[in-house]
């Protein structure tokens, strides 16, 4: 396996591109640099993880590429394209069912009312929860929120789909199962995501590619391309040797910061 | 390559059925409603003997505080008089027209306020301000300016009800959960959309904890309009209070007290209503916590 080092760029038609991408956040003696100059692409289809330890600015970048707030310095190009954004907890409004949850976001893009139902139904049928549709967010699992929420964010009709941390919160068999379901989906579908997570092996199970983010200021540290053949399981020797070695250099970056 | 959809659709089924959380079946209808009673019920048996104990204990002359079976006594010869129906009729139309009138400008202010930074700064303290002022202090200048007419009682009504209702949908608005709004943002939701979809939704179950004390102000402003202000040829609950009074009738008095009770305590176990199905719907409530 090979590790690629920041300095060396990848050269591909971005789906995302960013470049020197900086983001002060406050103003003078007391500003906090949570990013800083950061620079890589994502190619179109690609599968991307985003590892670091705690104040890399994982979220502050999604929010970037996201249009959620203004980069201080640099450029992030999406070229137009769309973006869907799922977060660690599922934010589903609670006086909504579960099939309007995802109809909402059909409604927000003006997709017509039949439409909006017939295409609610089929999202819901692809996570597999066909028959649910009528529950309320607080009638549902953990995991079955956050498939609604992924749902919900298919519906957005994006090309490049931003996800923060989105099974952290979820127990081993349900985030197991969930990988499956999104490496599925993914494939099926050429999205283009973006998955920051503080889990190294989450990382390796899914990503094409790993970038490995330092803290305070969040800069690129290094890029591990996972040439692991899918569908993958996240307890193979092949996704564990990668993940001890990402695990390993991430290990080096925190203990620079103790001293 | 492709991860096999079947298998997983088979192991998601049933991960879901193990997580799904069966509420037991609750207690049949006529439990339920019995174990929602009989507490009331014990309280007003409370209530009413000890209001028979003073009478018998003979602190004041019968003709001052008559005794419970008097009172009611008196109080089913009324309901079967026309004039008292005309005059609760009178009471509830101007509580429904106050009421209306102090949601809608409630809402309203409540919005641009709640919109608006500059003006929160300006009027968000007088709003709170405005809902401690008792309503009793504004009928002075409120027949100063309309006479004693209908208008001075709508006045203080409206006065008494929209700033809690205005602070009820602030409230809700302020404490709408970020990652809802978050979520609108990502899903692409403009700030009227926002509001539409998500905020005012949101805020629902304090804008209905606001429309409760609303009511339970306009009542009260309602009684006070109608003790001070009383218009000829126009009986209400509290016009008729006040003519118990001037005939010394305290049985009379005692039983429009008990029908001004009961309407309050009525109008509001509807809101208390809907706010109960609010939480439900939303997953506020333990099942084990219903009634």
């Amino acid at each position: 396996m090979t590790v690629v080092e920041a300095d060396s760029k990848p050269a591909c038609t971005a789906g995302v591109a960013l470049d020197s991408v900086s983001k002060v956040f406050g103003r003078g003696p007391g500003a906090v640099r949570a990013l800083d100059r950061v620079t890589f692409d994502v190619a179109p289809g690609e599968f991307l993880c985003l590892v670091g330890a705690s104040g890399c600015g994982k979220t502050t970048l999604l929010n970037l590429i996201a249009g959620l707030d203004r980069p201080t310095g640099g450029s992030i190009d999406t070229g137009g394209r769309r973006t869907a954004f799922m977060f660690q907890e599922p934010a589903l409004l609670p006086w909504l069912s579960a099939q309007a949850n995802v109809e909402l976001a059909l409604r927000l893009r003006g997709v017509g009312k039949d439409e909006r139902r017939r295409q609610a139904e089929e999202l819901l049928e692809r996570v597999h929860l066909g028959g649910s549709g009528h529950l309320q967010p607080h009638e549902l699992s953990g995991g079955m929120r956050q498939r609604v929420a992924l749902a919900r964010s298919l519906a957005q009709e994006a090309d490049i789909l931003l996800m923060d941390e989105p099974f952290a919160a979820l127990d081993a068999m349900t985030r197991d199962l969930l990988h499956d379901e999104l490496e599925r989906l993914w494939s099926t579908t050429g999205l283009t995501v973006v998955f920051v997570t503080h889990n190294v092996r989450e990382a390796a199970r899914l990503g094409d590619r790993i970038l490995l983010l330092t803290s305070r200021p969040g800069r690129v540290a290094a890029t591990f391309p996972v040439e692991i053949p899918r569908p993958r399981r996240i307890d193979t020797p092949e996704v564990s040797g990668l993940a001890a070695l990402v695990t390993d250099r991430l290990k080096e970056e925190i203990r620079s910061h103790g001293r | 390559m492709a991860v096999d959809a079947s298998r997983l659709d088979a192991e998601f089924a049933g991960l879901d059925a193990l997580e799904a959380q069966e509420a037991p079946p609750g207690p049949g209808l006529l439990r339920r409603a019995w174990t929602g009673l009989w507490p009331k019920l014990a309280a007003i048996g409370i209530v009413v003997a000890v209001w028979q104990a003073v009478v018998w204990a003979g602190l004041k002359d019968p003709w001052v505080l008559p005794g419970p079976a008097a009172v009611f006594d008196e109080l089913s010869s009324l309901v079967t008089q026309g004039s008292f129906w005309t005059a609760v009729g009178v009471t509830m139309r101007r509580a429904a027209t106050g009421y209306v009138l102090a949601v809608a400008i409630g809402v309203v202010i409540g919005v641009l306020v709640a919109r608006f930074k500059l003006l929160r700064t300006a009027v968000g303290s007088l709003i709170t301000g405005l809902q401690t002022m008792p309503s009793i202090a504004w009928f002075p200048l409120a027949i100063l300016l309309f006479g004693l007419k209908e208008s001075a009682i709508l006045f203080v009504v409206v006065l008494g009800a929209a700033p809690s209702i205005a602070n009820g949908l602030l409230t809700g608005v302020d404490s709408v959960p970020p990652a809802l709004v978050r979520c609108g943002r990502v899903l692409g939701a403009g700030s009227v959309d926002m509001y539409r979809f998500v905020i005012l939704p949101a805020s629902l179950p304090s804008f209905i904890g606001g429309l409760k004390q609303g009511w339970a102000f306009a009542w009260r402003s309602l009684m006070a309009g109608e003790i001070f202000v009383i218009i000829a040829r126009r009986p209400s609950l509290g016009a008729n209070l006040q003519f118990a009074r001037d005939i010394s009738d305290a049985r009379g008095l005692l039983a429009h007290m008990v029908v001004i009770l009961v309407v309050g305590i009525l109008v509001d176990s509807v809101f208390g209503r809907a706010e109960r199905s609010v939480r439900r719907r939303w997953g506020l409530v333990d099942v084990a916590d219903v009634p």
